[in-house]
């Protein structure tokens, strides 16, 4: 079998992927992505809106933007990035089992990066599993990818940044939102895209949840009802609304299969989507030389996964001495602090609070196991 | 229904075509499309039935992730149609069960 030997391989070419090829090929390191997909970039070029945040963020700038930016940079730096190649394992030694136009060949490295990203949760309820039921990000890639609308009279499930996105950038797209439905009694993302949609008339229904999909080999009508204060749905108070697709937007999941077969150890940490990799302040995990950076480290978002990115490319680079330490930490630093920034604010303290319990855990774990900080 | 108007992004260039076969009837898709969103835009939204109930499956999560969308394609069962681009001339069959391979034909 064919083994390729490299100094950093990273595994996933997205937001936090190629920001780190970017900072480590750039240090000197000869770097490798690889990614199944045909196109490389993750969730970036979905996301059709202005990022929030400081200048430092890209406030104001179109996720497809960064992500063209992101590209170039990379290209700029001299990383190699692999397409169209699947990482299908990784050994406990971090070594790689790929396929790369069929055949299935060995990455050696001495440091890898896992930047696997996060995938969408799916709710269970009678008629769910109808085609027509579809993840909010499915929906988003169908029209903002691949330039197909989905369904043409849409009811959203769940009131996060994501549903109430979506929801907009759906109807930018040329279909109608029936109905945003949040089971909570106030909404879960920001108040001003929430906005945006009760301006266009979209009608969004807090303590309320969809109970039915109704259909035989698709979905033809959602049932939904209002909720009590134990989210149980209360009889006499269903309506059938005329959809022709359910978007679930409730919530994403770390994609771990990788970091499960190395051997890494976990903690299981709810606001970050579930079991997430124990890691240190430069985003090492329980196995030494592999990294973790975005939304395998607890579901975020892309500003994030583009900081922790960086912070891992130049700590993998940084320990086979492409950077001077000094140097590292210094821009380490820096990027923790912009971290910190992100983490911050009604919304961000939940995600700050869960990186800290993630941090903690990992140094309980190295102390347990009387190894060296 | 093709996206092919929009206030953010470019029109979408739809010249390049190509033709793909579902269940033998002639789609029209974009080069370089997932399956998926070609036989979506055809209306077609149950792409296989489950092996022990029958019930019909479309796209889910549409990365490649949850395989809800795997289709017998060019006579190889479970290819996930969310990822897999089209290419002139392919034939998908909806999947029944896990599906079999088919008989194999010069490519």
């Amino acid at each position: 079998m064919k083994i390729i030997e490299t100094d950093i391989a990273i595994v996933g070419a997205g937001a936090a992927g190629l920001s780190a090829a970017a900072e480590a090929a750039r240090a000197g390191a000869k770097v490798m992505v690889f990614d199944e997909n045909r196109l490389p970039g993750g969730q970036l070029f979905k996301q059709i809106h202005k990022f929030f945040g400081s200048h430092d963020h890209h406030a104001g700038i179109r996720g497809y933007q960064i992500g063209r930016d992101l590209l170039s940079e990379v290209r700029d730096a001299g990383a190699d990035v692999r397409l169209n190649t699947i990482v299908y394992g990784m050994q406990p030694d971090k070594s790689l089992g790929i396929i790369c136009d069929g055949k299935s060949c060995v990455v050696r490295a001495e440091k890898v990066i896992v930047a696997a990203g996060a995938k969408e949760n799916y709710m269970a309820f009678p008629g769910s599993t109808l085609p027509g039921v579809m993840g909010a990000g499915a929906a988003q890639t169908m029209a903002n990818v691949n330039r197909v609308l989905p369904g043409e009279r849409i009811v959203m499930i769940g009131s996060g940044n994501v549903g109430l996105i979506v929801s907009y950038q759906l109807m930018q797209a040329g279909a109608e939102i029936l109905a945003l439905v949040e089971a909570a009694p106030a909404i879960g993302g920001y108040g001003v895209h929430a906005a945006k949609l009760r301006r266009a008339g979209v009608p969004i229904l807090v303590s309320h949840t969809v109970t039915r999909a109704i259909g035989s080999d698709k979905v033809e009508a959602a049932e939904i009802a209002q909720v009590d204060e134990h989210f149980q749905p209360i009889p006499g108070t269903e309506q059938i609304l005329p959809a022709d697709t359910i978007c679930l937007a409730v919530g994403l999941n770390p994609m771990t299969e990788l970091l499960w077969m190395s051997g890494c150890r976990f903690t299981y940490i709810g606001p970050f989507g579930g079991h997430v990799p124990l890691h240190d302040a430069c985003l090492e995990t329980t196995v030494p030389g592999l990294y973790v950076a975005g939304d395998i480290t607890g579901v975020e978002e892309a500003s994030s996964a583009m900081e922790e990115g960086r912070l891992a490319g130049i700590a993998a680079a940084c320990s086979l001495g492409f950077i001077p330490a000094a140097e590292a930490e210094k821009r380490m630093e820096m990027i923790r602090h912009r971290l910190d920034t992100l983490r911050s604010g009604s919304f961000g303290a939940v995600r700050r609070q869960s990186k800290e319990k993630q941090l903690q855990a990992m140094q309980d774990y190295r102390e347990k196991e009387g190894l060296a900080q | 229904m093709r996206v092919v108007d929009h206030p953010i992004l470019d029109k979408l260039d739809t010249s390049n075509t190509v033709t793909i076969y579902y269940n033998d009837q002639p789609i029209t898709a974009l080069a370089g499309e997932p399956i998926a969103s070609a036989l979506i835009n055809a209306g077609i939204k149950a792409f296989r039935t489950t092996a022990r109930r029958g019930e019909p499956r479309g796209i889910f999560c549409a990365i490649g992730r949850c395989t809800d969308c795997k289709m017998t394609v060019d006579g190889v069962p479970n290819v996930r149609t969310c990822v897999c681009p089209v290419r002139d001339g392919m034939h998908v069959t909806h999947q029944e069960g896990s599906g079999t391979f088919e008989k194999k034909e010069s490519v």
